[in-house]
């Protein structure tokens, strides 16, 4: 899904409207901002990997609430990026159990070959690094996300070999 | 082999879709609530069933279901929590992402049995890969006549709907996940009133975990009485377990609740044993929330009895020698593991994830971390050692929601069992936080 923005005007694909009026048809009339969230995942697939204060503004207008009440929860949730991000987001588990079959070297490892710390973005803009608090795959550890994929049971090899894969894209 | 009632077919190619699960057995359920029960006779059977609720509190199922107000032109509605968020818990999530239906079906026959005409799933928002392979199986189900108007012509009408969450641990708390639902920020509600009687949009409303909606179906079909004779006194049923950590076979199992945890633990059929031929060293049994313990003496109580998977059984003790079965989270840690580490991890995640609402917690915890940083880096004083169980018990039972609890015991137990391995650390900073340093008990043996 692709929408287009300019400085003025944000405006979802017809695929996204379609989407978000199912989520809205979900609740009763009067309770629509509870589609805030889902719409909110639209938005950020729709808009680049985040959401701007324009485009949030958009979800606001589309919910008939105040632009506030779309920033409180925005801000809240971890998921949604409030700063543009590098083409593919790589959040990485560093919660207890995959800390225990080895997410910090992976991190360490992520971080030397990306050039960045984590929470940047590599210099050729390809890459955002993110650390994230359990992602319920603790069996299968040390795992990241990628968008709605994850990719489990990681190590410094099938991590470059990820690397390789996502620069091809 | 133990009996499974909610993974039985979990390898059966196709067991996703609609036609294979029902090859399978699968809304049997439905079809015998729907047509020969009436609502009340299917809350009476979960009842009697002792099923307790599988999220991690324990609480009995059909006892919460009972507590559902039934006011006049007030809607009622059932949310499923597979906001599976607790660190070492992924139980849910495989078995939505493999069975979808055994957890669609829970929800059509619990709905009817709650007097629900619209209910939700709300599920993490990271796992939003397995929302579309929910959304797929419900469609399945509307194209089927098992969801939407009059289902199997029984009169009933259902709508079901899977809603994705934002990132918030918090939100696997019941009262922070309505208001998340609702489209607001997760911060827990104050209770009373409970969502019982005041839940979704000030409606009654129960919330119940994935895993106990999952095992409704069996109960309904085998009866309460039936599901009442699997496991031990009051842990009835099977249970999900998610096991991680440094064991050789990481994964989800399904157990009778009732076998010893030495079995669970090393035997090829489950954990098998310790990786790389290590030794036990200590574990969290239930999920990041619940104290950690020793290995010696998870494995038996302090009395020398062999601990078995109960809910009882694993708090034997009490908080001074045993734990929680909690939702189920086994990580075990072998003997390379740093407790101060480890612990400082936790109360990261804690600290993290607390909402910001209560000041114990969102002050609390900070410190906890503070506090853990500086000792596992090599800054820390001895008087932080008490500090921190100073911090926990300010916190523990001061707070809306238990998420200050759930930051309090991992460190005050860590603090109670291991607390030469605090002190070590901050006699000897320079040992501690060298490189894959480990206290070993004899305190200079490892760097002799």
């Amino acid at each position: 899904m692709e929408g287009t923005q300019t400085q003025n005007e944000v405006q979802f694909s017809e695929k996204a409207m379609a989407e978000i009026r199912r989520y809205i048809s979900h609740y009763p009339e009067d309770r629509k901002k509870s589609a805030i969230l889902p719409i909110l995942h639209i938005a950020q697939a729709e808009f680049g990997g985040w959401v701007s204060p324009q485009v949030q503004d958009k979800v606001a207008e589309i919910l008939d609430i105040q632009p506030i009440e779309v920033y409180e929860v925005s801000s809240f949730y971890t998921m949604f990026n409030l700063k543009p991000v590098g083409k593919h987001v790589l959040e990485v588990c560093r919660t207890g159990p995959c800390m225990l079959r080895g997410a910090d070297h992976l991190i360490e490892h992520l971080e030397n070959r990306l050039g960045c710390h984590v929470g940047e973005n590599s210099a050729d803009g390809m890459f955002t690094l993110k650390t994230v608090e359990c992602l319920a795959a603790c069996g299968m550890g040390p795992m990241l996300q990628i968008r709605e994929k994850y990719y489990e049971n990681l190590d410094p090899q099938k991590m470059d070999q990820l690397l390789d894969d996502l620069r091809k894209e | 082999m133990g009996l499974k009632i909610l993974t039985e077919h979990i390898n059966v190619p196709g067991i996703n879709t609609l036609e294979t699960y029902r090859k399978m057995g699968g809304y049997r359920s439905v079809e015998k609530a729907l047509k020969t029960m009436t609502p009340d006779e299917v809350v009476e059977e979960v009842k009697k069933s002792g099923l307790r609720g599988r999220g991690g509190a324990g609480f009995p199922t059909g006892m919460k279901w009972s507590f559902l107000a039934k006011p006049e032109g007030k809607p009622r509605y059932l949310v499923c929590n597979a906001d599976e968020s607790e660190p070492g818990t992924f139980k849910d999530r495989v078995l939505m992402e493999k069975i979808p239906h055994a957890l669609i079906e829970g929800m059509i026959t619990s709905s009817y049995a709650l007097g629900a005409r619209t209910s939700y799933i709300y599920i993490r928002g990271e796992l939003m890969f397995v929302l579309r392979i929910l959304e797929k199986a419900i469609a399945e189900c509307y194209a089927a006549g098992l969801l939407g108007e009059n289902i199997l012509g029984s009169g009933y009408s259902l709508d079901l709907h899977v809603h994705p969450g934002g990132g918030a641990y918090i939100c696997g708390e019941e009262t922070a996940l309505l208001e998340s639902l609702e489209g607001k920020r997760g911060n827990p509600r104050n209770k009373p009133p409970f969502p019982a009687v005041w839940g979704l949009y000030g409606c009654p409303t129960v919330v119940n975990n994935v895993e106990s909606i999952a095992s409704v179906p069996w109960i309904v079909n085998n009866t309460g009485e039936e599901y009442a004779k699997i496991g031990v006194g009051r842990s009835t049923g099977t249970k999900l377990i998610s096991a991680s950590g440094h064991i050789n076979n990481p994964g989800v199992y399904e157990i009778e609740l009732g076998l010893p945890v030495e079995e669970f633990l090393f035997s090829d059929e489950y954990c098998g044993g310790i990786w790389k031929g290590r030794k036990f060293k200590a574990i969290v049994a239930g999920g990041s929330s619940v104290p950690i313990l020793p290995g010696e003496l998870f494995l038996k109580t302090a009395e020398g009895t062999p601990r078995v998977m109960t809910y009882e059984s694993l708090s034997e003790g009490g908080f001074v020698s045993g734990t929680m079965l909690g939702s189920g989270g086994f990580i075990v840690m072998d003997d390379t593991t740093c407790i101060v580490r480890n612990t400082w991890n936790f109360s990261r995640f804690y600290h993290h994830e607390s909402c910001g609402q209560c000041s114990p917690c969102r002050e609390g915890t900070g410190w906890m971390e503070k506090i853990l940083h500086r000792i596992e880096h090599g800054h820390g004083h001895m008087h932080d050692i008490d500090l921190l169980v100073n911090v926990s018990k300010q916190i523990e039972g001061n707070t809306i929601c238990p998420l200050g609890d759930a930051a309090a015991w991992p460190v005050a137990s860590a603090v109670r069992h291991f607390r030469h391995e605090f002190e070590w650390h901050v006699k000897h900073p320079e040992k501690a936080t060298a490189p894959g340093a480990v206290y070993s008990g004899a305190e200079d043996l490892a760097f002799a």
